[in-house]
């Protein structure tokens, strides 16, 4: 019987004791009487004598005061259900796709937890499949951004959807006059779809497409698209002012092609050659073999020499420049018919139709321009400035933004400006209240893309989705979600998609959608986006005539530009690409006007003074002056995207000036360029450069050769360090007064291929998201402080044998070539910085890793000292939880994103690179519950892994199979180098030289 | 009555009696603060409170309030440290090597010098804390068991040998001093008359009984302190010097560095005892006793360590040149000719031009030159570790990495926080504490006699305790 059984506490409560009875109703027992226990003669006396007193006094202020040491209880809150696929400490992976403004790239989003932490290349992708550009590694910031709208809103009031919605209905039932929908380039072909289906209802309906950086006259030369470039198929590359892999139409494909063809080795001894005329120093010029510096008027006149000599009508070279570089460039051009393309980043059509004209006649088509034409840039700059017109006129009775803010991106701004309030109906998408949403009645926001659904095609027969990995975190609703509901259509924007899919799509619908969802892509040739193809009215001879009538302008030209980091200025309230260097400049946090050297003297400019620049159309500019390298004469050139003013973009506001009012507007085209005056004012501001030394003062950190001399011998394109011994010359690894580790299981390295960064900074960026690496903001990265475990080293070449000494080394050429090495921890073997800590914060590990241990480091910063190659950072200040510090890391919603495997370092500790060293053992876990040994490629670091042009090889020595054991045997003695061997401090991180291939 | 020898410079001049040097010491420390003493005491108050306000900064905010960056690591702080640790020398050094070497000059000043050393090293014992990344955990350099498991400190590290060679070196000089000033505590609370001084003064006297077993154990004491404090001298900047001499980085790498730095050290020392001494013998009237000998004597040491300093600087340059290393001979033409050009030139200037000077002996007889050089030197020691530091750092291996460092307001307030610590420290010393050593000055008065008495002889060789107990009684 189950009611035998009797628990009891204690014998008191089995015998029930009266004096039992009598406490068990007392909650707590009695009280212990410290009377009893002390001293002489207080037995009975009822007083605290003395030392009781002190005793409890003791007692009490150490319990106060080990209370007070107690960190706040911040809770945890388990999962009541756990949901399916969740796993606590386990990433989940899911296929996505990031595109903005031209920048597109297939994705996989880790997810922990239901959070969104990372991106990372979609190996599936054929367009993508290694690297993202910086922007994509940024992007997930963008979802806990604080200062985007948690809700819609009415004439700046916080409105809820079922308002909302029945307004803008009531709205467009009573609409007169045109409905336009204004939006930058759409890939979604459902998107497209959805929006022509929308504007079917209207009598007088428009879908305006504009690109803030356009390729307008690209797209109009070349039948209403890009062409389908392949630059890995070039032996010969031109590019004219057009920074392909930098921010020109497609940067991370392109750079992907680029690079492959100039990747050597030993089996490989053939690169593309690449001739830049450029007047900006980009990262593409940067990357050039032959680089001239043309200012923007004279692009005309180099497309139409480059025509003529080609075609065999004899070019006549623009006066003042460089006759040997543009003789080889036609010459190499001619020779490789088939194998060569030219780009131009004009936006003048005349100039388009020539480039046009002249990759015909080398024969390009189906070279290297596949016939799967690119879809990232569909912008018409005619439409747009005719809507403008329209807008003014009076005779739109509906505009809704979507992905666009011309009140701010477009050069006729004012006029947006004015014709939005001759508007009745005013919508914008925008996530945020941007300058356009601040001028509409109705700000409808749109969902994140980590929120969304969506499809793309970046180009012809390649398709990809996004998928939403959380869900809204705000009350905002997808832009095609309103869309749809507007239009009175119950179907979910996702069932829209997959019905949109299923009528192109044969056999087994569901399966191959799963598998697209799968996969991320799906590339099996299906097209669904129509573009409607145009037709160049205008012959290349035709063109030829308009530019030969050209004169080069006089005055001092200026270039608008897009920045790798914030692109046209959608970005700018993201602190880690604000906090990013500039690929060329290493500015962060703000524009500039940059010029020469020469012409800052003439104009008596030094770096920083403030200079007012004045536009054509009399808009007055205040930017400091930076002195660039390459920057050609008589030009400056000014990023667009800063200059912001608005509350919703706390991070970006006060940072420099707006730039697109310099942009020439003439009749239907945009011209990125304009005439300006420049003015030195007495204010100096400072820029924040993460680099203020450009030149490599003749030492021997990085290494370059010609590609002629590489395929003569390949064993002369390195220099090697030897110390003079009493033996005759020694390697200074074979000199030591240390013993070395012994690596028994692993021994993790890197190879970094200087021939094939193109210094982008992608992998700077997924270091800091990665590794939870905090942002310090523009007064700190002024005081050289800046975090970045990795950082991007430029330096420019200065003349070979100065005879001023040391201080004409520190001068970079007026023209100079450009070389970049990704700096991060060598995790040395014989570590400088592991033998002077103190308290052993800093240690090898028994796989190669030289690693930190934060909560032992007491801040000395004496290994940051002793580190030869500088890449130890420090915690000034505490950056996480400080409000002087307002990144993400200081509210609830930006620390989301974090890392959860990454400790968020405090204050005075010293951080580096770890390797990634949460990835490794991660990896080796994995490995070992499989009981395996971890695959080679299956731990990767996350630099190595962003990084688009696969220069970072990270995996074990050990492993003599291993991609990076294999490219150690094969490059050693040829490229292989240690940089500042002499030291011996042994790195784990070879570097391999880069080849120029001169003409 | 005072013995003047026709031979022999008398040490201590005026006719002193013993009665007289009691007299005159303990008037400064009995007497109501004077005007001058009151000034000056404010003026290092502000000082103070201007490093309170500074660490206060420091701590609760983080080293970034300081100008340090990602290249430079240390600039003003272990300058600073280096500079007081530097100061920190002569006091030991006049102390203890001269003690050993019998040079009685040393009696009337080795008081202050030796308080001005425990002084100097309070403050620079102050910088490696606060240069701390997180100095609540300043205890973890000590190797101290502990629960954090089998964690020890890391001895291969330069800045673990300088925990022990400061705290050693502060731990002896301290004892050192307290032990000196025993007898003198003893004469001041036999004279005193207010209960709190007597009491104060008897427990810092320790029950000092002025019998010759004491005198005798004291004598015997300061002997040993002496040897042992000698070595010291020497260890603690060689060690100092090693922090940088251990590196890797161009212009730290340097071997010269520990004799080098221990000839600053003296150097630096020496000036900074002789800015105070010429002050301290003006305002509390002790010119008879630190006279113009002493400040000759201490020139001669600063000429030879000065030239010392001059010869290990280019020394420096050419094993620059000499070696071949292009990192090497970068550095050193970039501190001669680089953006901090004036920091070496005042350097230069200060530390090897100026004492030159001393060669003349006007010059080194005349107190207003000595002042002007000795604060002179003081500046060009704190530039020559400036130089060392910041200009080594700012510039190494990658150019990438180069920078500029410019100190902060917080930089500029811990440093002259630390010089108004330092007076404060020196002035309560001198208005509480008896300056001059009154009993080792006593035993000099008659060392130059020639008396035919023989118990004088007794006392002059044997005991000058006895001696000192004796006229103290008598008085």
């Amino acid at each position: 019987m189950q009611d035998r059984i009797k628990y009891w506490k204690g014998l008191e409560e089995l015998e029930n004791t009266p004096e039992f009875a009598k406490h068990a109703h007392n909650e707590f027992p009695e009280f212990l009487p410290i009377n009893e226990t002390s001293g002489e003669g207080s037995i009975g006396s009822g007083k605290t004598p003395r030392r009781d007193f002190l005793k409890l006094l003791g007692f009490s202020m150490a319990a106060v005061s080990l209370a007070s040491c107690e960190a706040p209880v911040r809770k945890a809150i388990p999962y009541l259900n756990k949901p399916v696929d969740v796993e606590p400490g386990v990433a989940n992976w899911y296929a996505s796709t990031y595109f903005s403004n031209g920048d597109y790239n297939s994705v996989l989003i880790k997810t922990r937890e239901g959070r969104p932490i990372k991106i990372e290349p979609n190996p599936s992708s054929s367009i993508t499949p290694m690297g993202t550009s910086p922007r994509a590694q940024a992007s997930v910031l963008n979802l806990y951004d604080n200062n985007r709208l948690r809700h819609p809103l009415i004439k700046g009031v916080k409105a809820d959807w079922n308002k909302v919605d029945s307004e803008i209905m009531s709205a467009l039932r009573n609409v007169s006059g045109k409905v336009a929908i204004v939006s930058s380039t759409v890939i979604s072909p459902s998107t497209k779809q959805l929006i022509n289906e929308f504007g079917a209802r209207f009598s007088n309906f428009e879908h305006v497409t504009y690109d803030a950086n356009s390729a307008s006259a690209l797209t109009s030369a070349n039948a209403g698209v890009i062409p389908g470039y392949d630059f890995s198929k070039a032996n010969i590359i031109v590019g004219i002012n057009a920074d392909f892999i930098g921010s020109w139409v497609a940067p991370t494909p392109f750079a992907k092609q680029y690079i492959q063809n100039r990747k050597v080795s030993a089996d490989k001894k053939e690169m593309s050659r690449h001739y830049q005329f450029e007047t900006r120093l980009s990262l593409t010029g940067a990357n050039a073999d032959v680089r001239v510096p043309i200012k923007p008027s004279e692009e005309a006149a180099v497309v139409l020499a480059l025509y003529n000599g080609i075609t065999g009508n004899g070019g006549n070279v623009p006066a003042n420049f460089d006759k040997t570089a543009f003789a080889n460039a036609v010459r190499d051009l001619k020779a490789n018919n088939g194998k060569a393309l030219v780009v131009s980043g004009s936006n003048d059509p005349a100039v388009q139709t020539l480039v046009t004209a002249i990759n015909q006649a080398l024969g390009a088509v189906g070279t290297t321009i596949t016939d799967a034409p690119y879809f990232v840039k569909q912008g018409n700059d005619g439409q747009m400035i005719r809507l403008i017109n329209e807008m003014n006129a009076g005779t739109v009775g509906a505009v809704f933004f979507y992905n666009a803010n011309p009140a701010y991106d477009h050069p006729l701004a004012d006029k947006v400006v004015a014709g939005l309030k001759k508007v009745k109906l005013k919508v914008s998408f925008a996530e945020r209240v941007d300058e356009t949403a601040a001028l509409v009645d109705y700000v409808t926001p749109d969902n994140n893309y980590l929120e969304s659904w969506n499809d793309y095609e970046p180009k012809r027969g390649f398709l990809s989705l996004s998928q939403p990995v959380i869900n809204p975190i705000f009350m905002t609703r997808q832009m095609q979600e309103s869309l749809l509901a507007w239009n009175g259509n119950k179907t979910t924007y996702y069932d829209y998609i997959r019905n949109n899919w299923s009528k192109a799509i044969s056999g087994d619908f569901n399966k191959a959608w799963e598998k697209a969802v799968h996969d991320g892509v799906l590339e099996n040739g299906v097209s669904l986006l129509a573009l409607s193809t145009t037709t160049n009215s205008q012959t290349p001879a035709a063109a030829a005539s308009t530019l030969s009538g050209k004169a080069a302008t006089q005055g001092i030209e200026a270039v608008v530009y897009e920045k790798i980091q914030i692109g046209t200025g959608q970005e700018a309230n993201n602190p880690l690409l604000q906090e990013m260097a500039d690929p060329i400049t290493k500015a962060t946090w703000g524009n500039y006007v940059a010029m020469s050297r020469s012409m800052a003297e003439e104009m008596k400019i030094t770096q920083g003074d403030v200079l007012k620049v004045t536009t054509a159309g009399g808009k007055v500019l205040e930017l400091p002056a930076l002195i660039q390298p390459g920057q050609a004469r008589g030009t400056v050139s000014i990023a667009m995207g800063y200059g912001r003013d608005l509350e919703s973009m706390p991070v970006a506001k006060g940072l420099g000036a707006n730039a697109f009012p310099i942009a020439t507007v003439s009749g239907s085209t945009i011209l990125f360029s304009g005439p300006v005056r420049i003015e030195r004012t007495e204010a100096v501001s400072e820029i924040a450069q993460m680099q203020t030394h450009h030149t490599i003062m003749d030492r021997l950190v990085v290494q370059e050769n010609t590609l002629a001399k590489y395929k003569e011998n390949p064993k002369e394109v390195t220099e090697y360090i030897r110390l003079a011994t009493h033996d005759g010359p020694a390697k200074p690894s074979t000199i030591s007064l240390w013993d070395d580790y012994e690596y028994k299981n692993h021994h993790w390295g890197m190879v970094i291929d200087l021939n094939s960064c193109i210094g982008c900074g992608a992998c700077t960026i997924s270091c800091n998201v990665e590794n939870n690496i905090p942002i310090v903001g523009k007064a700190e990265v002024i005081n050289r402080r800046e975090m970045h475990w990795l950082r991007i080293d430029r330096y420019y070449s200065s003349q070979e044998n100065p005879e001023g000494g040391l201080a004409e080394f520190e001068r970079p050429e007026d023209n100079p070539s450009v070389i970049f090495q990704p700096m991060l921890c060598q995790h040395c073997n014989h570590a400088p910085c592991e033998t002077v800590c103190p308290v052993a914060a800093t240690m090898h590990s028994s796989e190669g890793i030289n690693q930190m241990a934060y909560n032992r480091c007491v801040g000395t910063r004496y290994c940051a000292n002793n580190c030869p190659y500088k890449v130890r950072r420090f915690n000034w200040f505490a950056y996480a939880n400080n409000e002087k510090f307002d990144f993400y890391m200081n509210n609830d919603l930006g620390k989301m994103v974090l890392n959860p495997d990454v400790t968020v370092r405090g204050r005075g500790v010293m951080e580096k690179c770890s390797f990634c060293v949460q990835r490794v053992q991660l990896g080796k876990l994995d490995a070992k519950r499989e009981n395996r040994r971890p695959k080679d490629g299956e731990i990767v670091t996350a630099c190595a892994q962003s990084c688009p042009t696969d220069a970072i090889v990270f995996g074990d020595m050990l492993d003599p199979e291993s991609k990076i054991s294999k490219i150690l045997v094969r490059e050693q003695g040829e490229r292989a180098f240690h940089v500042l061997e002499e030291l011996n401090v042994q790195p784990n991180v070879t570097y391999l030289t880069k080849i120029r291939n001169l003409a | 009555m005072q013995h003047v020898s026709p031979i022999r410079e008398p040490l201590v001049t005026g006719g002193k009696t013993y009665h007289d040097i009691t007299e005159d010491v303990c008037r400064q420390v009995e007497a109501k603060p004077n005007v001058r003493w009151m000034a000056a005491f404010a003026v290092a108050l502000v000082g103070l409170a201007i490093f309170i306000y500074s660490v206060y900064r420091t701590l609760w905010y983080g080293i970034g309030e300081w100008g340090l960056n990602k290249t430079v690591g240390w600039a003003w702080d272990i300058t600073n440290f280096v500079w007081w640790v530097g100061i920190g020398h002569a006091g030991t050094l006049i102390s203890a090597i001269l003690l050993l070497f019998r040079q009685k000059w040393r009696t009337s000043i080795n008081r202050a010098a030796e308080a001005m050393t425990i002084f100097a090293v309070i403050c620079a014992a102050m910088f490696p804390v606060l240069h701390m990344g997180r100095p609540w955990l300043a205890y973890w350099v000590l190797p101290l068991p502990n629960t954090f498991g089998s964690l020890w400190v890391n001895f291969n590290s330069p800045l673990l040998w300088d925990v022990f060679a400061i705290s050693t070196y502060f731990s002896v000089s301290l004892v050192f001093w307290y032990i000196g000033l025993i007898p003198d505590f003893a004469t001041i609370r036999d004279r005193a008359t207010g209960p709190i001084a007597r009491r104060a003064y008897s427990a810092l006297s320790m029950g000092w009984t002025g019998s010759a077993k004491a005198w005798s154990r004291y004598e015997t004491v300061s002997l040993i302190l002496a040897g042992v404090a000698t070595p010291l001298v020497l260890s603690v900047h060689t060690i100092v010097s090693m922090d940088f001499a251990t590196s890797v980085i161009p212009g730290w790498h340097t071997t010269i560095f520990p004799p080098y730095f221990v000839a600053g050290a003296i150097f630096s020392g020496f000036a900074m005892v002789l800015t105070l001494m010429i002050i301290t013998r003006k305002t509390f009237k002790l010119e008879d006793y630190i006279t113009l000998e002493h400040v000759e004597s201490m020139n001669k040491v600063i000429i030879l360590t000065g030239s010392i300093v001059g010869v290990a600087y280019t020394t420096e340059f050419f094993i620059a040149w000499y070696s071949g290393v292009a990192y090497e001979q970068y550095a050193f033409i970039n501190r001669a000719t680089g953006p901090y050009w004036w920091a070496y030139w005042a350097m230069m200037t200060c530390n090897v031009i100026t004492p030159q000077l001393f060669w003349f002996r006007s010059i080194r007889r005349s107190l207003t030159a000595t002042f002007i050089i000795s604060i002179f030197v003081n500046i060009g020691m704190w530039f020559e570790r400036f130089v060392i530091i910041v200009t080594s750092l700012h510039r190494d291996y990658l150019p990438s990495s180069w920078v500029m460092f410019s100190p902060s307001w917080i930089d500029i307030g811990v440093y002259v926080g630390t010089i108004g610590l330092f007076f404060t420290l020196f002035l309560l010393f001198c208005k509480f504490f008896p300056v001059v050593n009154m009993a080792e000055v006593k035993s000099i008065l008659k060392s130059s006699s020639a008396v035919r008495h023989t118990h004088a002889d007794t006392m002059h060789s044997t005991d000058k305790g006895l001696n000192t107990n004796t006229q103290h009684n008598n008085e």
